[in-house]
């Protein structure tokens, strides 16, 4: 153990050497995230001599050993680069203090309280896309080389509101890149990337469900190489995997707040624990998630809203959304008398799977498109939205076209009811569409009627740009009631419940 | 026992005409929980709960059903780990008596928040007869601040005028107009009052109907429309319109036992949504409308 112990100080010395060695070349400062990132991307480099998966996230109590070692570097930077692993370290592992923490670790609790009085809570915000930033790029470039992930081309020519965002092609998926068989990415995650990348696996609950469950696969194969710890090393393998899946698709909000759930379990499993009784008390965790917060959820809230459906209603529900088709579906199971009208939209026509689901329960339906929505409201009674993301500020980011659907509802006087589990509340506020959004693949657009696409050479045109939009983000004033597992809360309420789950965290 | 309880009830609001019924009810409910025998306490919380709904079929307003409620969780929030079962009572009762001195200070505080907002020389229109809303202009008049009052008839039971004779035994300048002259009367007015019998979690209020009326006024007017409420008013309800108000509500105890055909009866109540309200005046403090679901999760959960 000693000599273990040893070797990994040497590992941290050297590596502390070449980062204070980069600090100094660097100038650019980006957001604290990516300075994270990089740090993180910046370990795993082949051009390290002795370490090969290096637990980079050491403890305070081995910093503490080391600081009574080492005394070749000034005390200054080592103060530094501590106090920025602690801030990631704050940020990555939102443990409970010293309980569930092994031995090892509880000395850490009191070097680890005062950092956090000091640094308000460091919350984990998405990356902030900027492709036309060059040196931006630059950077997310290099991260993905590191992490031997292949990088993706931006495809055709972007509307210049949107420049700032990444716009593929769906016939050039990052799995054309990958070499047979997969070394750096697992088997079943180049699986889940490409079902992503094609539309395969589409809507919030489904990819976050794919996602976790692919997890899981890649903890079953997963085995501790030596000299290393499953808590620290497992964060570290799967984060070219979480690259490479946003590389694919851009990650949801609910996908983030999944894998964040899953980084804190891994990080808080004691260092004694033996490696199958820590796979399984991660399966376990990862089956509980995905039963607690999706399934659970999803009967509470089709219990609430049942409240709120009565006989004779006409209720407007818009694309397909699993949990509005599972609370109609409920309600009809519960004898209630109404009619469904579903809305639908190109490019993605998601209504029709909507539709062919009430059908089959055997639900009066019409169903209509989006340009239609003024001549049919007045017979509506309610409007059910899904969410794709509920903001920390009240705002709703669903698929496009659905703030359309909330103001000219609210123009003809109709409540309109969000349903959302808490899983996909995020901390993240946005007051436009444009910002923080994700562009598909803009040859969808192409429609071919009698034979003929007039939109087929569309790159030839120099000034025509095609937009594929997939988010937009509705204000809290056109959305009368959001359902959630807590309760019914008002569309202002969102923060009250982000703050009421970070105190019981 | 039932009787009992109900008579008690009645005498309480017989002895003393200015309590709040909510008030009245929980004093019920405290000297229904000090006679009761039961041996356990998920009994005794049944028994409570019984109670409370003998007590809503009395009296039907929003108020006794979210004062009930309200009662019931204060009192049993704390940890009964004692293991004689009189301990336990002891500690609801004591409990119980804490909340009641606490919610019968409650329209003092609320007087003391809102007579500031009332400036010399106001012209103020309130709508029926509300104890809160009494409760605050005689703060204010008491303050020397010169005002005077428009109040509403309030058909069908006239509790306007009633409302009328008491602020005139206050030497307040008071004129009382008819529910339709409402829209009329709003330019001359500078704010609005009125009580609430319920608020709800958007941070709506139910009151007696014509309140919705006033405040799309009032609205369209941009005049301040504040509501003063005590806050054992706030009640767990989520209407999203006037129809989505329980029927349990709407109606007076008696109509609703004796009236087959719901539809041909007029409604007591109706719903002011958050959008229409300014400010709401509670003894929690000043709140906006969409504070209110704030509180309600703290004092719910």
């Amino acid at each position: 153990n000693e000599g273990k112990e040893l070797t990994k100080e040497e590992k941290q010395r050297l590596r502390k050497e070449k980062k204070q060695h980069k600090k100094n070349k660097k100038d650019d400062k980006g957001p604290p995230e990516k300075e994270k990132e990089k740090e993180k991307a910046s370990v795993p480099a082949p051009s390290k001599p002795a370490t090969q998966s290096p637990a980079h996230k050491a403890p305070a109590p081995v910093h503490a050993s080391e600081s009574a070692a080492a005394a070749e570097k000034p005390a200054k930077s080592k103060a530094e680069l501590r106090a920025e692993r602690r801030a990631r370290q704050d940020s990555e592992r939102t443990s409970k203090q010293g309980k569930k923490e092994g031995g090892q670790q509880s000395a850490s609790s009191k070097p680890k309280a005062t950092p956090n009085e000091l640094q308000p809570v460091v919350k984990r915000l998405p990356e902030h896309v900027q492709v036309d930033d060059p040196a931006a790029l630059k950077k997310l470039a290099k991260k993905l080389e590191r992490q031997q992930v292949p990088l993706r081309s931006d495809y055709g020519y972007k509307v210049s509101l949107f420049s700032h965002l990444h716009q593929y092609s769906r016939k050039s998926p990052p799995t054309l890149q990958i070499s047979i068989p997969a070394t750096v990415i697992h088997p079943s995650i180049v699986r889940l990337g490409l079902q992503y990348s094609q539309g395969i696996i589409a809507g919030s609950n489904a990819r976050s469900v794919a996602l976790l469950h692919t997890f899981k696969q890649v903890i079953q194969d997963y085995s501790t190489p030596p000299n290393e710890e499953l808590s620290r090393d497992l964060v570290n393998k799967l984060s070219p995997y979480i690259s490479f899946l946003s590389q694919c698709r851009p990650l949801s909000a609910s996908m983030g707040n999944a894998i964040k759930y899953i980084k804190k379990e891994i990080s808080n499993i004691p260092s004694q624990c033996k490696e199958e009784e820590a796979k399984g008390k991660l399966q376990a965790c990862i089956d509980s998630y995905i039963n607690e917060k999706i399934i659970l959820a999803s009967e509470a809230i089709s219990k609430y809203a049942i409240e709120k459906i009565s006989d004779g209603d006409v209720i407007l529900v818009y694309g397909c959304s699993s949990l509005v088709n599972h609370i109609l579906c409920k309600a009809f199971e519960k004898q209630r008398k109404f009619r469904v009208i579903v809305v639908d939209s190109r490019p993605r026509l998601e209504g029709r799977e909507a539709l062919r689901r009430l059908v089959k329960k055997g639900i009066r339906c019409t169903y209509v498109l989006i340009s239609a929505l003024s001549y049919i409201l007045p017979e509506v009674s309610k409007v059910f939205l899904g969410a794709h993301a509920l903001l920390a500020n009240g705002y709703v980011m669903s698929r496009v076209g659905t703030s359309q659907i909330a103001l000219v509802a609210k123009a003809y006087n109709v409540p309109v009811l969000v349903c959302c589990e808490t899983y996909k509340f995020c901390e993240r506020v946005q007051t436009d569409s444009f910002v923080s959004n994700e562009l598909d693949d803009p040859d969808d657009l192409i429609v071919t009627r009698n034979g003929k696409s007039h939109l087929e050479n569309w790159q030839t045109v120099k000034s025509l740009g095609l937009l594929n939009l997939v988010y937009d983000v509705t204000p809290p004033d056109f959305v009368d009631l959001v359902i959630t597992d807590l309760g019914m809360i008002p569309c202002t309420s969102v923060p009250v419940v982000l703050r009421v789950k970070n105190v019981d965290q | 026992k039932d009787n009992t309880l109900v008579e008690y009830f009645r005498a309480q609001i017989r002895g003393d005409p200015d309590v709040a019924s909510a008030v009245a009810a929980i004093r019920s409910l405290l000297e229904f929980l000090r006679r009761d025998q039961s041996e356990t306490i998920l009994g005794l919380r049944e028994n409570m709960t019984q109670a409370i709904r003998r007590l809503e079929e009395t009296d039907s307003s929003v108020a006794v059903s979210s004062g009930g409620e309200l009662f019931l969780r204060f009192i049993s929030l704390t940890s009964l780990e004692h293991p004689d079962l009189s301990q336990c009572k002891n500690v609801m009762i004591e409990r119980g008596e804490l909340f009641l001195k606490k919610i019968s200070l409650s329209r003092g505080k609320v007087g003391k928040l809102c007579h500031t907002f009332i400036k010399d020389g106001a012209k103020i229109l309130t709508h029926s007869s509300s104890r809160v809303v009494l409760k605050v202009l005689e703060n204010a008049a008491a303050d020397n601040k010169r005002f005077t009052v428009y109040v509403t008839e309030s058909q069908p039971d006239s509790a306007g005028k009633r409302m009328a004779q008491k602020l005139r035994k206050l030497n307040i300048p008071v004129m009382v107009v008819l529910d339709a002259a409402v829209g009329y009367i709003m330019e001359k007015v500078d704010l609005v009052i009125v009580g609430a019998e319920g608020v709800v979690e958007s941070g709506g209020v139910i009151n007696k109907i014509g309140t919705y009326q006033m405040a799309v006024c009032s609205k369209a007017h941009n005049k301040p429309f504040y509501v003063v409420a005590e806050s054992f008013k706030f009640v767990r309800l989520y209407p999203l319109n006037q129809q989505d108000v329980p029927d349990r509500f709407k109606y007076t105890a008696d109509i609703l036992k004796t009236v087959k055909d719901l539809n041909q009866e007029h409604p007591m109540i109706d719903y002011t949504p958050p959008s229409l309200i300014t400010l709401l005046f509670t003894d929690l403090g000043v709140l906006t409308p969409s504070a209110v679901s704030d509180e309600l999760i703290k004092l719910y959960l």
